[in-house]
């Protein structure tokens, strides 16, 4: 907490640079000049609004996964509660449940698994790393119980809004503006409430934080909570834009959505982080996926791309950071 | 003191794998810059042919569909149009419609795809026909208004019966045999499944019992456990049929790595350079395959011509596709639009092996 408001109190040009999103913007500036000189249609105004449909699912994700590595924690299920509660949902609808009722069924069993995830972390103090493992394989298992190797389509089409639909007439894809609204609300609370601050207080030092009254385990449970719910409905997002579900739907979402959390800047030992940082990571990961698409990259050179993208800007990170105590060292 | 020192060498190092990187990457980037403001300097003058045609594969690393590339690539030459070549890291229908995605942004003429799932990948084929793109479906997965044209390699019936014909030959119409499959949305695969199942009832089979159907998504590892699991599950197993060229090699490997040659019979769908060894070996004694040369060579062709509106995809039209002759547009069931067979299925076995081993 200390750390942040000095921050703020001494602002300068070289510690302006030194923040990792005004690194990350300087990435996706320098990127998109390039890309926009090289590649006709990128500027279309549809194509820009078409490319966020790729995103919108990892990128709610993301945006509680922050919260979550913040408090120095993470959750490796989320891909697999995406998959439960779309298998889920497809499999009320088969029976016969009217799809909203569905639609709701998976966000409950989207909801519950992650308060259960939740639970056990907290009630028996375990690391979240290792319950998540556990229930990563657990989740995903159940919903190949459920539906074996089938595959279920044939939704409703007014489902096939929440995924596919556009606002009115406009080309603004109607995930995007869930996504925005979220992302709005998830920047406020975390840094303009509270409750954010006790998020950071979690993650820089969880005894201190606990003994100055801090409801940690309440906290926890709420986020991993959160994460479920949100993976469900990201899960409902996904399901609704392809127009089927497989037991195998988002298989390794859970990586991608970490990656971007990091490459966000937020310390994977917790404590650290901005959410504006995330905000532009999940934007600069989907334009360079959405840009190279242009070129016809192939995607094994897309994941050498956000892999190497990942390890230079921590690289160049730490190098300035060294570079810079270095210097205050000597004087 | 000591410390910053370590940290000042750690800096370094990263900083000079940072250059590698960044190297590497200007590199690629330098390489590909010119070869796109040059495309787009080409574009104004469009001259015959010229359009801009893709395909849309199941996944890259395939080498099957690197062959239907060449077939892809030396027909799209003659007719003077740019070739495009996709496929997403994983056979997931996400990936593929991500790219589908990028694809219609890009204003190409015309694109064939092979889905994951054809279901899934419905909506987004609706989108770019919407946008005036030609979309040939090459796969048997029928599902309304999602291409123009489907073209297949054989009727799915064919391809299903010769196969339970060729193991059947193999272990004498008699004992258990298995079916190890791609993933189980496939469309192709299960379509063919479905066939290779109604022959089975026939009475020349009675004394066949097919125990199980399991998949291998396609993945090498994966489809070699399910194998090794079908050995231990079925002592008694006579015969797997794999109707995808991932399945059977691994399969086949599975076979000799276990000594049941001769025990357990292959027969399915494969590729004569990546089965060459287990004919001679013995492990599986004969596959069938289409030209898939040819069958690129076709899909080029009709996504050509549709572009350009010399075709519709409706049914009774003809049209001919370079060497391979002339085609004529079938009626298939339950779609409007119309289907092109590109031939029967090919056999390869000892006699013809090594003539074809390095061609596909």
């Amino acid at each position: 907490m200390e750390m942040i408001d000095k921050s703020k109190k001494t602002f300068s040009v070289k510690s302006f640079f030194l923040r990792w999103e005004v690194l990350l913007l300087l990435i996706f500036i320098v990127y998109n000049i390039i890309i926009i000189f090289t590649t006709p249609y990128y500027l279309d105004i549809n194509n820009i609004f078409d490319m966020t449909f790729i995103f919108t699912e990892k990128g709610l994700v993301a945006l509680i996964m922050a919260f979550i590595i913040i408090t120095g924690n993470v959750d490796l299920s989320v891909a697999s509660i995406m998959g439960l509660s779309s298998v889920a949902m497809a499999a009320s609808y088969q029976a016969g449940v009217n799809i909203w009722a569905a639609f709701l069924i998976g966000l409950l069993i989207g909801t519950s698994a992650g308060f259960l995830n939740g639970m056990i972390i907290t009630r028996l103090s375990l690391p979240a790393i290792i319950i998540t493992l556990a229930t990563y394989s657990f989740y995903r298992g159940i919903a190949y119980v459920i539906l074996g190797n089938e595959a279920v389509s044939g939704f409703t089409k007014k489902f096939s809004y929440i995924g596919q639909g556009y606002i009115g007439n406009s080309p603004v894809p109607f995930p995007l503006i869930i996504f925005l609204i979220i992302a709005v609300i998830s920047i406020i609370i975390l840094h303009r409430t509270t409750f954010g601050r006790m998020v950071y207080a979690i993650g820089l030092n969880e005894k201190a934080a606990f003994a100055s009254g801090i409801p940690i385990k309440k906290i926890k449970l709420l986020l991993f909570t959160l994460s479920g719910f949100m993976s469900g409905f990201a899960g409902m997002i996904i399901t609704s834009r392809i127009g089927n579900t497989r037991p195998n739907i988002a298989t390794g979402f859970e990586l991608e959505i970490i990656t971007i959390v990091i490459l966000g800047g937020v310390m994977i030992t917790g404590g650290v982080g901005n959410m504006w940082g995330v905000f532009i990571s999940i934007v600069l990961i989907s334009t360079i996926r959405y840009g190279l698409g242009f070129h016809n990259v192939p995607g094994q050179i897309m994941l050498v791309v956000t892999g190497g993208l990942l390890i230079s800007s921590i690289l160049i990170n730490n190098f300035l950071k060294t570079f810079v105590s270095n210097r205050v060292l000597k004087r | 003191m000591k410390k910053s020192l370590m940290w000042l060498i750690v800096g370094l190092l990263c900083l000079s794998i940072i250059g590698s990187f960044s190297l590497f990457g200007c590199a690629q980037e330098a390489a590909e810059e010119p070869a796109a403001e040059e495309e787009a300097a080409e574009e104004p003058a469009e001259e015959a042919g010229g359009l801009s045609i893709a395909i849309v594969v199941k996944n890259i690393g395939n080498p099957f569909f690197d062959v239907i590339k060449t077939g892809w690539d030396e027909a799209l030459g003659e007719l003077g149009d740019e070739s495009i070549f996709r496929g997403p890291e994983q056979p997931t229908p996400e990936g593929q419609i991500e790219i589908i995605e990028s694809l219609i942004a890009q204003k190409v003429d015309g694109f064939t795809y092979v889905a994951n799932d054809p279901q899934s990948l419905q909506p987004i084929c609706k989108k770019a026909m919407d946008a005036g793109i030609a979309v040939v479906g090459w796969e048997s997965g029928i599902v309304p208004e999602s291409r123009h044209l489907s073209v297949e390699p054989a009727s799915a019936k064919d391809i299903g019966v010769d196969q339970v014909k060729m193991l059947a030959e193999m272990i004498d119409y008699e004992g258990q045999i298995a079916i190890l499959s791609a993933t189980a949305t496939m469309a192709n695969q299960n379509t063919w499944i479905e066939y290779m199942e109604e022959e089975l009832e026939k009475e020349e089979y009675a004394n066949m019992e097919l125990v199980d159907i399991v998949y291998g998504d396609d993945v090498r590892e994966k489809s070699y456990n399910e194998a090794l699991g079908l050995f231990k599950t079925y002592p008694e197993l006579k015969g797997i049929i794999s109707p995808t060229t991932v399945g059977i090699a691994a399969t086949a490997r599975a076979i000799t790595d276990e000594e049941l040659i001769d025990q357990v019979e292959l027969t399915g769908l494969g590729l004569p350079s990546e089965m060459a060894e287990y004919v001679h070996n013995g492990a599986c004694k004969e596959f069938g395959l289409w030209n898939p040369i040819d069958l690129g060579y076709l899909d080029a062709y009709s996504t050509h011509y549709l572009a350009t509106g010399e075709i519709t995809g409706s049914p009774g039209e003809t049209f001919t596709a370079g060497r391979l002759g002339e085609y004529t547009i079938e009626e298939q069931e339950g779609v409007e639009n119309g289907l092109v067979y590109l031939g029967g299925l090919f056999t390869f076995n000892i006699d013809n092996i090594d003539e074809w081993k390095d061609k596909i």
